[in-house]
């Protein structure tokens, strides 16, 4: 695929390298310390980061002002964006706000629910939704147009991502809603945390079979357990995440203390397992609240050192 | 069998318990019945099917208001039996009997009695 | 319908305390459909307030009413030659009827006795659950009749959202997913294929955000009126 923006993440996927992502929650209070130590730790082994967009509908620090310090440290920030919380005009106005600091990636979302968050009461904004959100990108971007029709001075230079999630319901709509989201303009995509790899692998070879992949780079994502405990939480309580029994039995079968060392192991296991199959472009690597295992488990992947380009 | 219940009872028939609504037994102590009681079928044997479910719901809504305004919701009671047990019936009138002579006459009496 | 549910007796005492004549005005429509502000519930509500006012040793005119209609003048106007016997109407209808009440008589008081909650059916006695918001502008005839604008927690046009898991919203699990309803009705019309057209961004000029919306029908206006 041609290359259209600035973004070294769209450099990378299309020089035909493994991509390499990673992302951080901004912290609940104004130190942007916080989010420099956490991106220290991980920036030798990513190609770029994600900050999330008050996740979990939990009050955060904007990822706008997080990503722009990314960027003053010479870091590549994927910027999530949620519709959520900020109707056309907002968007439109954040997306230039990124644009002026020259951030170059944009992940399109639709966000949780607020009534998991620590705001439930509060209302939701939904003027559009996460594709709708990408072909407003690609409009501003490649027409250099607002959504009113007006001109854009120095229109947004910004590769188009999105989510997508193999595992949810109902899963014959899963590829369609790929080549839905294709057709609004996504360029990459970052999935939910793979676990089950058969459905995976059948979602990306239907995905194949229509020739979706020729259009779309496919970073797939990883989260390693923590414990049996995160194990079992993510199979039982998160939505459209599925773990197969097989991985929480190995996860409680495990000596308490040497859990955390078995959930990177299959953590890796997975992502050596992902990069033999045709059409992954790269990885996700979601280490929830635990930033420091990156490193290990991009080294222990063969993924580093990360390519550099122009 | 001519067994003696209390004779401060007044006993208002109905087809089935589940034709007594939220307002028959307001309007009773509207006009100064110290306590209602419905007596129906037992749960699971009602002709109409669930009559007498929805009366024990209804009665639980009437003690919920009562006590909302003050009045007393142990004042309402819902009792089940089958049409044989006369001995319960009676056990029933005087339970009841006795609770509300423990709690006093209903409180809107006394409040119309100083009114006029 | 408009569905209303009824407020605890506890706030309608709260705001009717100050009051001495108090006219209990219910609704035949919707709010009778869904038992919540028909004649009977009138009747609850008004003996609940003497018993209360009585009990407070407060001497309390309650009187009751249930009018064909209170979003219509005409049926409003059958109040007019007793509304001044009372000092507060509590109104069992709908928030239109509450408000065409206190448009109507601007003197009166007006309060709401029931809460109400939005446009829906009646699935069962006991159970309404909600179809319609007013847009203003109905998209029902691309997502197979099923609307996700009300339906669907985040009115996604293009979903579902990725919280959709067997069939249920990720808000609720007796919340059913809007988008996994849209799905298999436009299978059951062997329509799935449109399921991958993009829905354009939404004019929500029509909606609530538009501002207060009117509908004008001049053919339907009384010319006599104009001149």
């Amino acid at each position: 695929m041609k290359v259209k923006t600035p973004s070294k993440l769209e450099k990378i996927l299309a020089a035909g390298h493994l991509a390499v992502t990673s992302e951080c929650g901004p912290p609940r209070g104004s130190d942007m310390e916080k989010i420099s130590e956490k991106a220290e730790l991980i920036k030798d082994y990513v190609d770029a980061i994600n900050i999330t967009d008050n996740q979990t509908s939990v009050t955060r620090m904007c990822s706008l002002a997080a990503c722009i310090r990314l960027k003053l440290m010479g870091l590549e920030p994927v910027l999530q964006m949620v519709t959520r919380d900020r109707n056309r005009i907002a968007l439109q106005s954040d997306i230039l706000g990124a644009a002026a600091f020259d951030i170059h990636n944009i992940l399109c979302l639709s966000g949780d629910h607020q009534s998991f968050g620590d705001c439930a009461q509060g209302q939701n904004v939904h003027d559009l939704d996460s594709m709708q959100l990408a072909q407003t990108v690609r409009l501003m971007r490649d027409e250099a147009k607002f959504l009113g029709g007006g001109d854009i001075s120095r229109p947004p230079q910004m590769f188009v991502g999105a989510a997508a999630n193999p595992f949810a319901d109902p899963f014959e709509i899963r590829v369609p809603r790929l080549a839905k989201k294709i057709a609004a303009g996504v360029e990459f995509i970052q999935t939910q945390c793979i676990y089950n790899m058969e459905k995976f692998e059948l979602w990306l070879q239907i995905a194949g079979d229509r020739g979706l992949l020729d259009n779309v780079y496919i970073l797939a994502g990883v989260t390693p357990f923590k414990s049996a405990g995160m194990a079992k939480y993510m199979k039982n309580r998160v939505p459209g995440i599925e773990v197969p029994d097989e991985l929480v039995k190995r996860m409680s079968d495990t000596p308490k203390e040497k859990q955390a060392e078995e959930g990177v192991k299959i953590c890796i296991e997975q992502i050596q397992h992902l990069k033999e199959i045709k059409g992954v472009h790269g990885f996700h690597v979601m280490a929830i609240e635990w930033e420091e295992m990156v490193p290990e488990i991009v080294k222990a992947s063969g993924l580093y050192p990360r390519p550099s380009v122009e | 069998m001519r067994l003696q219940y209390p004779s401060n009872i007044q006993i208002i028939l109905v087809p089935c318990t589940g034709k007594v609504d939220v307002i028959h037994m307001l309007h009773a102590f509207e006009k100064g019945a110290d306590g209602v009681y419905v007596v129906g079928c037992m749960e699971g044997d009602c002709h109409f099917n669930s009559g007498n479910l929805r009366a024990r719901k209804r009665v639980e809504q009437v003690r919920k208001i009562l006590d909302t305004i003050n009045i007393g919701g142990e004042r309402v009671q819902m009792y089940n039996l089958s049409s044989s047990e006369g001995l319960r019936f009676t056990q029933f009138a005087i339970e009841m009997n006795e609770r509300i002579l423990k709690l006093g006459p209903n409180p809107i009496k006394r409040a119309a009695d100083k009114a006029a | 319908m408009i569905v209303a549910d009824r407020k605890p007796v506890e706030e309608i005492i709260e705001e009717v305390k100050d009051h001495d004549k108090i006219l209990i005005l219910g609704c035949n429509e919707c709010v009778t459909v869904c038992e919540a502000g028909g004649k009977k519930e009138v009747a609850v509500l008004a003996s609940v307030l003497r018993m209360h006012f009585l009990n407070q040793g407060q001497t309390v005119r309650i009187d009751e009413r249930t009018l064909q209609r209170q979003c219509d003048h005409e049926y409003l106007e059958e109040v007019r030659d007793i509304i001044d016997q009372y000092n507060a109407v509590v109104s069992l209808a709908c928030g239109v009827g509450v408000q065409f009440m206190a448009e109507k008589y601007h003197a009166t008081p007006v309060y709401p006795g029931v809460n109400t909650v939005f446009m829906g059916v009646t699935e069962e006695r006991g159970l309404w659950t909600e179809r319609c918001q007013g847009c203003g502008e109905c998209i029902l005839a691309r997502t197979g009749g099923i609307c996700p604008i009300s339906r669907c927690a985040k009115r996604v046009l293009n979903g579902p959202c990725g919280g959709s898991t067997k069939g249920s919203c990720e808000i609720h699990k007796d919340v059913v997913c809007a988008w996994q309803l849209i799905v298999e009705r436009l299978k059951a019309l062997d329509r799935f294929d449109d399921y991958e057209k993009l829905s354009a961004l939404k004019d929500w000029s029509t909606d609530r955000a538009g501002g207060p919306r009117k509908v004008v029908r001049e053919d339907l206006q009384d010319e006599s009126k104009d001149t």
